[in-house]
């Protein structure tokens, strides 16, 4: 048993800490806000520099082959910076899903193309009526000929607005079992009927998209896997993608910790600094047991996710996910209260916090969604 | 990184624990809440049981073979205790302070003398230890303490109270903080004695906690008389000794919880699948459900941690800042966790032990009761979270407290 970081890992957060203060200041985070794309080609240029595409990619298609609790030491000082942009989405959700269910044939275009920096891509999972339900996955493809046609709406697709592929998760076999008659379609951005429009959402930090399906026309070859029988490789990326935003969450909420606590030193009232009282001091500690606890829990989650049992794995990341991403929306409103007046204006960067902290609770399965999922397999 | 138990780990784990299905007291089941009648039972078979620990090599693992120790590491004195909090916690209890606070205190600053005089009986089950603390005046402020030692001749005349020692009606030895200068300032003044409960002038008097039980007690100390060779460390270097021996072992302490926590959960899953409401198991009603999980998810939390803090430890690192927040991440979750078990009950939630009606044999009625001292021992909430915002996030202590420490400076 050995649950400390290795010296390559500390280097990588290290790096990466580096990295985004000089890159990714609240000042970037608040352009990219108000920005369309979200992100500049410099900052992803230099993140490529930085191999952070290929750290998850097998080494066979020109990555690094990592495990997860490596890319997570980026993720969560990218959840400190409250990065903006599709870095997420390529390398949690599109790289991920391809790596779980592609052909020899997807996996040498795709994963060398994303490793490399040249191609971005997202997941599409969420419908009108699934709420914060991962298992509720309605849309149709009827197949044609050796073809498939795909009809329909999915909400919500992270950074769908600037994805070259989006994984799109549809139902082909009858009824509703989440289980059975889900196919993974590896769908190009720019096929004809699709149509993609972002979304006014809350975090501007990370854009979310409505992508509508009108007889889009897919061939087998676009098949992630095998058909009707998706639902299980979804399964083991998404519950990575919850390993990895729980990292996220775990960055954030360290952050807006550490904001609030340097606030509660200098910010007199009745002659002494706020954090003087208890009301605010056991506040502040309340964020720091909250964001170390959660660290310990995303450390086991990750690594689960590389080398515990499918049950484990599966567990960690429910537990993880609804944890942690509570956590972060703890400590960001937690932040706003301890800045006072200060934190409820634009001009602060802790909303910034709060934003993406909500955003990351809601997204990949709501903590409520989580909690019965951990039921149901704890009971199994 | 890596969870799992080495091999060899896994081995001497299965080694002990079927060593401890062999071992443990004759009708022992540890799914009974309760399984001793009264004290003098308990702390027999504590006693009984401890030596054949002891004989069997299963005791102070990680400490010199000089001192009674088995040579090995902290890994397996963690083991051990893992196993035991999962299967006899009760049968255990008498030693808590026995264990958790004598051992490594004369270990890590007892004299050559008091080490071999103490600890082999210790670790046989000859001795039960309690610790007075505690005192009317000094809760929290543990600083305060009053009870006085004064020196004369060869000995400390000490005369006090302290209150809250819990065992202490079992135990032949206490850990004793007492004023010996009261002249200078508060933290500056304090010795730590060692105090045979056998001496003429002290005086037990129990209390009956909220459980029924009484664990504690009040002890008065009436011109006990207490050998110089029993001064722990320098005199008026008291409050360093209670401070650091109370950070000892913090970290293996969190993990032996949390397999303990482990299987109140376990337990609890086990109610739910077994109770009923609206003549459903609860365990199928979507509230509870979101309770279960979250208690499952602060065992898993407490667990992790603990295991994290603790592998800092194994390799020589000293704990960080994420030690220090343990007795939150258990003290507070096991009132949730408890509460949870309660409420789902509904009024069968009254019943305590004793009637056929008793879910799990009144367990969850002693635990809710139980769980409300967790937030009080071993440092309130409150005072942890005074801890981690000054000695770790760096927050200034308030006037009161700033101006108190001024003028001891």
């Amino acid at each position: 048993m050995d649950i400390t970081l290795s010296k390559a890992q500390q280097d990588i957060a290290k790096e990466a800490r580096r990295f985004l203060t000089k890159e990714c200041p609240f000042d970037y985070v608040r352009e990219m806000y108000e920005d369309d794309r979200g992100y500049t080609d410099d900052i992803w240029k230099k993140m490529v520099e930085m191999d952070w595409m290929a750290m998850r990619i097998p080494e066979a298609y020109g990555g690094l082959g990592m495990d997860q609790i490596d890319l997570n030491m980026v993720l969560e000082e990218a959840g400190r910076a409250v990065l903006p942009g599709p870095f997420f989405s390529t390398v949690m959700l599109a790289a991920e899903a391809i790596i779980e269910a592609g052909s020899e044939q997807q996996k040498n275009t795709h994963l060398s193309a994303i490793a490399d920096g040249n191609l971005k891509g997202t997941l599409a999972l969420h419908e009108p009526e699934s709420g914060a339900d991962l298992d509720y996955i309605q849309m149709q493809a009827k197949q044609d000929g050796s073809d498939f046609v795909l009809n329909g709406t999915k909400l919500s697709v992270p950074d769908a607005h600037v994805a070259d592929v989006i994984v799109c998760a549809v139902r082909t076999g009858n009824g509703q079992q989440p289980a059975r008659g889900i196919t993974l379609f590896l769908v190009d951005s720019r096929a004809e009927g699709l149509t993609i429009t972002p979304l006014p959402t809350m975090d501007g930090s990370r854009k979310l998209n409505t992508v509508e399906f009108k007889n889009v026309r897919m061939g087998p070859e676009s098949i992630l896997g095998e058909p009707d029988k998706g639902w299980a490789p979804l399964q083991r990326v998404l519950q990575r993608a919850q390993v990895g935003l729980s990292a996220e969450c775990v960055g954030g909420a360290q952050r807006a910790m550490e904001i609030a606590n340097d606030y509660a030193k200098v910010r007199i009232q009745y002659d002494q600094p706020i954090g003087a009282f208890q009301a605010i001091k056991h506040r502040c500690a309340q964020m720091f047991v909250e964001a170390e606890s959660s660290r310990s829990l995303v450390y086991w989650a990750a690594w689960a996710q590389d080398h515990g049992d499918e049950k484990e794995a599966a567990i960690s990341a429910s537990a993880a996910k609804s944890y942690c991403s509570e956590t972060f929306t703890h400590n960001a409103a937690g932040g706003i209260q301890v800045l006072g007046g200060t934190g409820f204006t634009m001009e602060n960067e802790m909303h910034l916090f709060l934003k993406r902290a909500k955003a990351n609770e809601m997204a990949l399965g709501d903590p409520v969604y989580h909690r019965e999922r951990l039921m149901r397999l704890l009971t199994r | 990184m890596d969870f799992r138990l080495t091999p060899e780990q896994q081995e001497f784990r299965n080694e002990f624990k079927s060593w401890l299905e062999k071992n443990l007291p004759e009708g022992w089941d540890p799914n009974r809440n309760r399984n001793f009648e009264t004290h003098e039972e308990l702390k027999q078979a504590y006693k009984d049981f401890q030596k054949r620990l002891s004989d069997a090599g299963y005791v102070a693992m990680h400490y010199p073979k000089e001192y009674g120790g088995q040579g090995k590491t902290l890994m397996e004195e963690t083991i051990v205790l893992q196993v035991l909090s999962t299967t006899c916690i009760e049968l255990r209890s008498p030693g808590i302070v026995t264990h958790g606070m004598a051992v490594p205190v004369l270990f890590t600053c007892g004299t050559e003398e008091q080490k071999k005089a103490y600890l082999p009986k210790i670790l046989d089950g000859t001795h039960i230890w309690c610790q007075g603390f505690s005192e009317p005046n000094a809760g929290s402020d543990v600083a305060n303490v009053s009870t006085m030692a004064i020196k004369e001749g060869d000995r400390y005349i000490v005369n006090g109270q302290k209150v809250w020692t819990s065992f202490a009606h079992m135990a032949d030895y206490c850990l004793l903080l007492v004023r010996s200068d009261p002249d200078t300032a508060k933290h500056k003044g304090l010795s730590y004695l060692l105090v045979d409960m056998k001496a003429p002038g002290v005086d037990v008097r129990p209390m009956t906690q909220i459980t029924g039980e009484s664990e504690f007690n009040e002890i008065f100390f009436d011109n006990v008389e207490v050998p110089l060779n029993m001064l722990v460390g320098n005199e008026n270097q008291g409050w360093q000794i209670a401070i650091t021996t109370l950070m000892f072992e913090r970290a293996m302490g969190d993990v032996v919880i949390g397999a303990a926590y482990e299987k109140s959960i376990s337990r609890l899953l086990d109610m739910a699948a077994h109770t009923k409401r609206s003549g459903r198991p609860v365990i199928e009603d979507p509230v509870f459900r979101q309770q279960l999980a979250r208690s499952y998810v602060e065992v898993m939390v407490l667990k992790y941690h603990g295991l994290r803090n603790f592998s800092q430890q194994l390799k020589g690192g000293i704990p960080g800042p994420e030690g220090s927040i343990g007795k939150l991440l258990w003290s507070e979750p096991n009132q949730r966790l408890t509460e949870a078990a309660i409420g789902m009950q509904g009024p069968h939630s009254q019943v305590m032990k004793g009637s056929a009606w008793s879910i799990d044999d009144g367990l969850w009625q002693y635990a809710f009761l139980r769980s409300k001292g967790n937030t009080i021992e071993a440092g309130t909430s409150e005072i942890q979270r005074n801890i981690i915002g000054e000695r770790v996030l760096g927050l200034p202590k308030d006037l009161t407290r700033a101006k108190i420490a001024k003028t001891e400076a």
